[in-house]
């Protein structure tokens, strides 16, 4: 992949990629720039809203559940598993992009697998999460949470906690469709007769910003 | 195997552009009428359609603002055809109330989006980047081809809103809420509004699409020997355009959307404590803010602007230098302001929202921001005209909209230190004053910087000349014409006058300028007729024009002088030239210019 600079040719000189990629990398690194400034100006939204008010609802009371157990005493314990599985996959990830190095289909195929399976179990999570708050009466202009203060909270918590996780949702299942396309062409052998997997490195570089986005959305509705 | 090459590189990464030449020479693969004009992935003819998209968009943002003039200028008189036209929009030939807001709403929106955005980066830097770096087409000519599409879809989307039975977005073109927000509150934030928001969306993604293409192309796609700092200004003023589009129209997505859950959803983002008084109904939305809309708006409504003026800076400067015979003065100075204008357009946003309570301390510092970008405009400024001084002029059409361009920038530039300051803000804001200060600096100025690159390359485009008598018509009554319009304005402005107002013969203030106001609808009338005239001359002259008969008609250095005079598909039919120069090597060693593409002498004089 990565190719010295001849000597006596200027990195910036013209007729070769001053950063050593192709334009495709270049080209998602700086969609990927447009991105964060998009989940930044939601991320800003939200933290002005909430600063400007005077109370805001526990998170540790609100996510509170988990599937079949119900209530456990341990907060936040369902989003903990849903930010591991959301990480595992991109450990998995990380392993795909390494056998594409190796030119290992077989390899590629089978991270690749792991990966889809762990975005779609993100998924089903945030799904189950999203109907549970739903039964409890949570939604778009609907917030049955009282402020920690225990005075009456405005719908703004729910309103954005709904909007921005499901803007990253929507995210994660966009990277989950391009990653089942990435596996369709791995199995069909079109990286193995182009003699390369830059495409997985791409879908790769995806799936971690996804990811990295999530570190930082949890850390706004669940921690803080 | 090739095309893979194309689309997905080399693993080696050396953009080698010979394995383009055996399918892209100038005669290629056979072209139906499909491929070569709809669904072209050519850069060239991409950057005709949405040049031409966008002639349309200006013709229709254009007559919008005659319609408005015939009210501003008579309104106590009837015109009769406005109702055989417009039915119930203009009921006994005076245009209603919400006409006139939804007029100077779409007239905004179509002119800064869809003409001087869209039409204006779309058609220049699809046409002049693949050209002037020395590549055969763009990065990805087919996303390329998806940004026009995106492009188009807004575009009919937002024309279709036009026909609504409420009519369109009516409340400004920076749509604040809650007005935007609350469909109860009036017809202009009923249905058009969502058309409004969902062709902003394709707008956005059309800009995405074309930014990212524009961006890697330049990084990666340069000739060789084609350095950064070899490159023409044009390139360098795209670049930070496109760069600077990248980072803020993400952020007004980000604001829409947050704005369509407003308006559909029950949220309360932008709301608090409202009482409609149409419906006599109090709202029971709770704890959002309006003035984060502002802010989420003006993050990109500020880069916007440069967004729109920076691509005409590199224009002018391009045809600056070749029509004064002579080096652009002080290019590492352009392309240091270009940079600090791009760096400071992202952090001044606020200086648009003096007026909303923001904390004086606040508003201090985006003063002191907004006054340092005067540095590097004077810096521009004085380049061009010391890069005049002494100079050969040639004064083609493209010459003289170039030193139009600077008279424009000069004028509405100063007036925006009078803007940028909090406290005489309070005095100026929302007053024709700012009105005045905008359509100079980045209407008229823009649209300067557009006629001159049009002038300029349509020879490269059609292989044809436009008629430069229709030029000279075309720039002298626009010239005398913008000035006539604006000039007065800040007069009125001055005096109090507010804008978005159909009629002011109700206050004794205002009153005075009846007579004023009826000069500048005529001059305006005037203005909107010739620039018919130019439509005219261009499609006229693209298929009736006079031939361009040599390879390099106005004796410039850059790249796409050096193609065929109508470059096929791949632009050079043999290997692409090698750079070896700056782009402004005009009048050295007694030369009158030497092209990039021609190697340095042993006896010549160091240069760039």
């Amino acid at each position: 992949m990565s190719q010295a600079v001849q000597a006596g040719q200027k990195l910036w000189g013209g007729g070769k990629s001053p950063y050593n990629v192709e334009y495709g990398k270049l080209m998602m690194w700086f969609f990927l720039m447009s991105d964060a400034f998009t989940f930044g100006a939601f991320l800003i939204s939200y933290g002005s809203i909430r600063f400007a008010s005077n109370s805001w609802p526990d998170p540790n009371h609100v996510f509170k559940t988990f599937p079949i157990v119900g209530e456990m005493r341990v907060p936040l314990a369902f989003v903990s598993l849903m930010t591991f599985i959301l990480i595992m996959s991109s450990v998995t990830m990380v392993l795909a992009v390494a056998a594409g190095h190796n030119n290992d289909r077989k390899g590629v195929m089978k991270w690749m697998v792991w990966t889809i399976l762990g975005g779609l179990a993100f998924l089903s999570c945030q799904a189950w999460e999203w109907t549970h708050l739903y039964a409890e009466g949570a939604w778009w202009g609907r917030n049955p949470f009282m402020n920690i203060d225990g005075t009456q909270s405005s719908t703004n918590f729910t309103n954005f906690f709904f909007t921005i996780t499901g803007f990253h949702g929507f995210h994660v299942f966009s990277g989950v469709i391009i990653n089942i396309i990435m596996l369709i062409m791995t199995w069909k052998g079109t990286f193995e007769r182009r003699g390369h997997y830059l495409m997985i490195e791409k879908a790769g570089l995806y799936w971690h910003f996804v990811d990295l986005v999530w570190v930082f959305v949890f850390t706004c509705f669940y921690l803080l | 195997m090739s095309s893979d090459t194309i689309l997905h590189g080399h693993s080696d990464v050396v953009t080698s552009h010979d394995v383009h030449l055996d399918e892209h020479g100038a005669h290629h693969h056979k072209e139906t009428f499909i491929t070569k004009y709809i669904f072209s992935q050519d850069h060239k003819m991409i950057s005709k359609q949405f040049l031409i998209t966008g002639m349309i968009w200006a013709i229709i943002g254009g007559l919008m603002s005659v319609i408005f003039r015939l009210q501003l200028g008579y309104p106590d008189t009837t015109f009769p055809i406005l109702e055989d036209i417009f039915g119930k929009w203009a009921p006994g030939g005076k245009i209603s109330p919400d006409f006139y807001y939804a007029l100077v709403t779409m007239h905004g929106t179509i002119m800064v989006f869809f003409v001087l955005t869209g039409g204006l980066s779309g058609t220049f830097a699809n046409f002049l980047v693949p050209l002037q770096i020395g590549a055969r087409d763009m990065a990805a000519p087919f996303l390329n081809m998806l940004s026009y599409w995106a492009f188009f879809t807004a575009s009919i989307i937002m024309i279709s809103s036009l026909f609504l039975t409420a009519g369109p977005a009516s409340g400004g073109w920076t749509v604040y809420p809650p007005l935007s927000a609350l469909g109860d509150a009036t017809d202009g934030s009923k249905a058009g509004m969502d058309f409004w928001i969902v062709a902003m969306v394709f707008f956005v993604v059309s800009s995405l699409l074309g930014g990212l293409n524009y961006i890697t192309t330049i990084l990666n796609m340069r000739t060789k020997g084609m350095s950064m700092v070899r490159m023409p200004l044009t390139i360098w003023a795209l670049l930070f355009t496109a760069i600077l589009g990248v980072l803020s129209f993400p952020v007004l997505l980000s604001g829409l959307i947050l704005l369509l859950f407003d308006r559909h959803a029950g949220t309360s983002f932008y709301l608090s404590d409202i009482f409609i008084a149409s419906t006599q109904k109090a709202l029971p939305n709770e704890g959002g803010s309006a003035i984060l809309f502002q802010h989420l708006f003006w993050f990109l409504g500020h880069p916007e602007v440069y967004i729109i003026i920076l691509p005409t800076m590199g224009l002018v400067s391009e045809v600056m230098a070749v029509n004064s015979r002579k080096p652009i003065f002080g290019y590492r100075a352009m392309v240091g302001s270009l940079f600090a204008i791009c760096i400071l357009s992202l952090l001044v946003w606020a200086h648009h929202m003096f007026v909303t309570g923001m904390n004086p301390f606040l508003g201090s510092v985006f003063t002191l921001l907004t006054l340092l970008i005067a540095v590097p405009s004077a810096i521009k400024v004085f380049n061009w005209l010391t890069t005049l001084w002494k100079g050969n002029l040639r004064f083609t059409p493209g010459m003289l909209f170039s030193i139009g361009f600077v008279s424009m920038f000069i004028s509405g530039g100063l007036t925006g230190i009078f803007l940028g300051n909090s406290t005489l803000d309070i005095h100026l804001h929302d007053t024709y004053f700012n009105i005045a200060h905008f359509h100079l600096v980045m209407g008229v100025a823009a649209f300067f910087g557009m006629f001159a690159g049009v002038y300029h390359w349509f020879p490269k485009m059609y292989g044809r000349y436009m008629n430069n008598t229709m030029g000279y018509i075309h720039f002298w009554v626009t010239m005398i014409g913008a000035y006539l319009i604006f000039w007065p304005m800040h007069y009125e402005g001055l005096a109090g006058m507010p804008r978005r107002y159909m009629d002011y013969s109700n206050w004794v203030s205002f009153r005075q300028f009846e007579d004023l106001n009826r000069f500048i609808s005529t001059v305006a009338i005037v203005v909107f007729a010739v620039q018919l005239m130019f439509v005219f001359n261009f499609f006229y002259s693209i298929f009736k024009g006079r031939r361009v008969t040599t390879q390099n008609p106005w004796g410039a250095t850059t790249l796409e002088w050096t193609t065929p005079i109508r470059p096929g598909h791949g632009n050079w039919v043999s290997e692409i030239p090698e750079v070896h120069r700056w782009a402004y090597d005009y009048g050295k060693d007694g030369r009158e210019f030497i092209s990039q593409a021609e190697p340095v002498g042993s006896n010549e004089s160091s240069g760039h």
